[in-house]
C-alpha cells in the first residue's frame, strides 16, 4: 500500500490543533481527521472479532448492545419540546404524541436551567424563550395534564437544579396517582460537561457532584427504571469539538460520576445499569458511526475490566442521538432537512436507542409545527421506507469503519490518560483544558469554512445572492412572562409560607449536612416551595461557582 | 492629535450577556478579531446590561460585540444601548451576533444598534465591518 492510502499519523492528544496540518487538505472529516483515499484489508489487520467486535449484545458491544436491535424495538422518536409556558408546551406534547412520536422530552427556559423564578431580575427577556418555564410543582402538573406519567417515558434536559425538577417530576406523578417505582424516563443531569461546554453551572463543581449522587442513589432505591444521569457529548460538540473530543471528553466525565458514585459507598452494579448517554451525529457520517461503535466498546471494556462490574447491564452504553444543531444553516433553511436525514441516518447505522431530529428552523428560532412534523416525518421514513432498521450494525466490517472505530478508540485512551495526568476531570475544567482544546477546534473549524477547506452548501459555494429569510419563525409573546410572574405572585399569596420557610430550612440542614437531598427537595416542592427558592437556599450553602476565562 | 486617533488600535468589548452560557460564537469572533490586529477583552459568561456597559466605557472601547443564542436580543441590545448613552459612551459601536431573525434585526437597527451578524457569518465579514464603522465614527466631522 502506498503512503498516500495510508491514513496519516493520529494525532496525540495533546498535539497542537489540526490547522497547522491540515491547511491545504481538503479531504478532512468536519472534525479535521484526514480522509484516507482507499481503506484496506491491512488497516484492520490486528482486528479480532471475537474480542473487538463480537456479535450483537455481546461483549464488547461495538455492534450494538441488543441482538435484534430495531427489530426487536425500534428506537424511541423523541423530539425535545418547551416553549412558553406549561400549557403552551402540553399542546405540543399532545402534537407530537397523536403524530406518532412515542417519547416526550422537555426543554426548559434558560431561568429555570439556571434555577431561578420567572420574577428574578436576571430572568428578564428569557422567560420561555429557549424552553418551557417551570418554576413549581403547579407547573409541572400543568406541563403534563391529560398525559398520564405512568405509561409515557420522559426525559428531561435539565442540570444544574436537575435534583429539584426531578422532586417536582415526581410529586407531580405522585398526585396523577401513578406509581414512583415504575416510572420511566431519563434525567439529563449531567454537570460536567455544563463546566465543560454548556456553562449552566451554578455552584461549584464538588456540591454539584454531591446532588447528582444523591439522585444517582435515590433513583437505584426507588425509580430502578429511571435514568438518573444522561452522560451527553452533545453539548461539548455544539461547543465546537471534535469527534473525538466529543467521544473521549463524554466517557471521561461518565467515569468520573462512576469514580463519585463508589466514593459515596454505592455497588457499581447498583447504579451502572441506569446511566445512559446521549450523543451528537454531526455531519461525516462514517466519523459517526466509528464514534457510536467506539463509544459502546470502550464503555464496556472500562466497565467490565476496570470497574468490574460483574452486571452485563453495567456493560451497556445506551444512549439517545440528536442531530447536529451546529450544522444547521440560516441560509436556505429548507436544506437542513437533508443535512439533517444524514446525521440521523448515521445514528441509526450507529445504533442509537433513541433519536432527535432537528428541524429545518432552527438555526434563527425554536422549531414551527411545521418544521417539526417534517423532522419527526423524517425519522419514521428512516425507520420504515429505507431498510436501514432491518439489519443490525451493517457497515460492521468495513475497512474504513472499522479502522476508524479501532483509531477513535485509541486517540480517546490518550485522551484519558491526558486528563488523569491534570488530576482528574474536576481539575482539568478547572484549570480550562477542556475548554481550550474546544475553543481551539472551534477556532480551526471557522478558518476552515473561510478559507473553503470545508464547504457549506449556500453559505460558502452555492450562495443565492440577496436571499431573504423565507419561513415563518415561531415568536414567544411577551405576555408568557407577565403571566408567569402572575402565577407566582398568586403561588405566594395563596401557599403556607411557615411550611415553605420550614422546608427550605430542612434543605438548607440536608446540604450542611451532607445528607440526601431528594427528600428534602421532595418535601419542599410539594408545600410548593418554588425553583428558585430551593436554588437560592442552596446557593447560601454551596455557593455559586465562576469559570476561568479561555478564549 | 486627530492623526493619532485615527490610527490607534481598535478596542472591542466582546461580551455574553444574561443567562446565555453558549459561547462558541464569542469565542472565535474575540480570537478573529484579536488575529486582525484589534485588542480585544472578553467579559466572558452572564454579563449584566450595566456591567457591559460599565466595562465599556471604563476599557475606553470602540466597539462592544455582544453575542446572544437565548433569544433574549429583544430584552437586551436596547438595554445595553440605553446604558452605553447614560454613561457617555454614545460613541461606542454596538454591534454583535447570534439568532436573531431579519424582522428583529431590522428593528434593533432603528433604534441605532450597529449590524448584526447571523449563522454563517464570516470573521472576516465582522472584522471589516467593525474598521469600516470606527473609522468612519473617528473621523473628524
Amino acid at each position: 500500500m502506498s503512503d498516500l492510502q495510508r491514513p496519516r499519523a493520529i494525532r496525540s492528544a495533546t498535539d497542537t490543533p489540526p490547522s497547522r496540518l491540515l491547511e491545504h487538505d481538503r479531504h478532512v472529516t468536519v472534525s479535521g481527521r484526514p480522509i484516507p483515499l482507499l481503506a484496506t484489508p491491512a488497516d484492520v489487520a490486528d482486528l479480532d472479532y471475537d474480542r473487538d467486535l463480537g456479535d450483537p449484545g455481546r461483549y464488547p458491544f461495538t455492534r450494538g448492545v441488543h441482538a435484534d436491535l430495531y427489530r426487536g424495538k425500534l428506537w424511541t422518536m423523541r423530539q425535545f419540546a418547551g416553549f412558553g409556558t406549561a400549557e403552551d408546551t402540553n399542546r405540543r406534547y399532545r402534537f407530537l404524541l397523536e403524530r406518532g412520536q412515542t417519547g416526550l422530552s422537555v426543554a426548559f427556559d434558560l431561568p429555570t436551567l439556571m434555577g431561578r423564578d420567572a420574577d428574578d431580575p436576571w430572568s428578564a427577556g428569557e422567560v420561555g424563550h429557549c424552553g418551557v418555564s417551570i418554576g413549581s410543582l403547579d407547573d409541572m402538573q400543568t406541563l403534563f395534564a391529560g398525559i398520564p406519567l405512568a405509561d409515557v417515558s420522559t426525559s428531561m434536559t435539565i442540570n444544574s437544579p436537575a435534583a429539584i425538577i426531578w422532586a417536582m417530576y415526581i410529586a407531580a406523578a405522585e398526585a396523577q396517582g401513578a406509581d414512583v417505582a415504575k416510572l420511566r424516563g431519563t434525567l439529563q443531569n449531567d454537570i460536567l460537561k455544563e463546566f465543560i461546554a454548556q456553562k449552566e453551572f451554578i455552584f461549584p463543581p464538588e456540591p454539584s457532584l454531591k446532588l447528582v449522587t444523591d439522585t444517582i442513589a435515590f433513583g437505584a432505591r426507588h425509580l430502578p427504571q429511571f435514568n438518573t444521569v444522561s452522560i451527553s457529548g452533545y453539548h461539548i460538540r455544539e461547543a465546537g469539538s471534535t469527534a473525538v473530543q466529543e467521544l473521549a471528553f463524554t466517557l471521561a466525565d461518565g467515569f468520573a460520576y462512576v469514580d463519585a458514585a463508589l466514593a459515596a459507598g454505592l455497588a457499581i452494579d447498583d447504579f451502572a445499569p441506569r446511566l445512559s448517554f446521549f450523543f451528537n451525529s454531526h455531519l461525516d457520517l462514517f466519523e459517526e458511526v466509528a464514534k457510536f461503535r467506539a463509544a459502546r466498546r470502550i464503555w464496556a471494556r472500562h466497565m467490565r475490566e476496570r470497574y468490574h462490574a460483574k452486571n452485563p447491564r453495567s456493560w451497556l452504553l445506551r444512549f439517545h442521538t440528536q442531530t447536529a444543531g451546529c450544522s444547521l444553516t440560516a441560509q436556505q433553511p429548507h436544506l437542513n432537512i437533508v443535512r439533517t436525514a444524514y446525521e440521523a441516518l448515521a445514528g441509526v447505522l450507529g445504533g442509537t436507542q433513541s433519536l432527535h431530529t432537528n428541524s429545518m428552523d432552527e438555526a434563527l428560532a425554536l422549531p414551527s409545527e411545521e418544521a417539526v412534523e417534517i423532522a419527526l416525518r423524517t425519522q419514521q421514513i428512516l425507520a420504515l421506507e429505507i431498510g436501514v432498521a432491518d439489519t443490525v450494525d451493517p457497515l460492521a466490517g468495513s475497512y474504513y469503519v472499522e479502522s476508524m472505530t479501532s483509531r477513535l478508540e485509541a486517540e480517546a485512551e490518550a485522551y484519558f490518560a491526558r486528563i488523569a495526568e491534570l488530576g482528574g476531570v474536576v481539575a482539568a475544567l478547572q484549570e480550562g483544558f477542556f475548554q481550550r482544546e474546544i475553543a481551539d477546534a472551534a477556532h480551526w473549524y471557522q478558518m476552515a469554512l473561510e478559507r473553503k477547506q470545508r464547504i457549506v452548501v449556500g453559505v460558502n459555494e452555492f450562495v443565492n445572492a440577496g436571499e431573504r429569510q423565507a419561513i415563518p419563525l415561531l415568536r414567544i409573546d411577551p405576555e408568557v412572562a407577565r403571566s408567569q410572574v402572575r402565577k407566582l405572585a398568586d403561588l405566594r399569596s395563596r401557599r403556607d409560607n411557615l411550611a415553605v420557610q420550614s422546608a427550605l430550612a430542612a434543605v438548607a440542614q440536608a446540604a450542611r449536612d451532607g445528607d440526601n437531598l431528594m427528600p428534602p427537595f421532595i418535601a419542599a416542592v410539594k408545600v410548593h416551595a418554588t425553583l428558585g427558592e430551593i436554588v437560592g437556599t442552596l446557593k447560601t450553602i454551596y455557593g455559586e461557582y465562576i469559570e476561568p476565562i479561555v478564549i | 492629535m486627530e492623526r493619532a486617533d485615527t490610527e490607534r488600535t481598535i478596542r472591542v468589548l466582546v461580551a455574553k450577556a444574561g443567562l446565555d452560557g453558549h459561547d462558541r460564537g464569542a469565542k472565535v469572533v474575540a480570537r478573529a478579531l484579536r488575529d486582525a490586529g484589534m485588542e480585544v477583552i472578553y467579559t466572558g459568561i452572564r454579563q449584566t446590561p450595566a456591567m457591559i456597559a460599565e466595562a465599556a466605557v471604563q476599557e475606553d472601547v470602540d466597539a462592544v460585540g455582544l453575542s446572544l443564542l437565548s433569544g433574549a436580543h429583544m430584552h437586551i441590545f436596547p438595554e445595553v444601548l440605553r446604558l452605553l448613552r447614560e454613561k457617555g459612551g454614545d460613541d461606542i459601536l454596538l454591534t454583535g451576533g447570534g439568532c436573531i431573525g431579519d424582522e428583529d434585526m431590522a428593528a434593533l437597527a432603528a433604534l441605532g444598534v450597529g449590524r448584526l451578524f447571523g449563522p454563517g457569518a464570516s470573521t472576516r465579514e465582522i472584522v471589516a465591518y467593525i474598521r469600516a464603522e470606527v473609522a468612519s465614527r473617528r473621523a473628524p466631522t
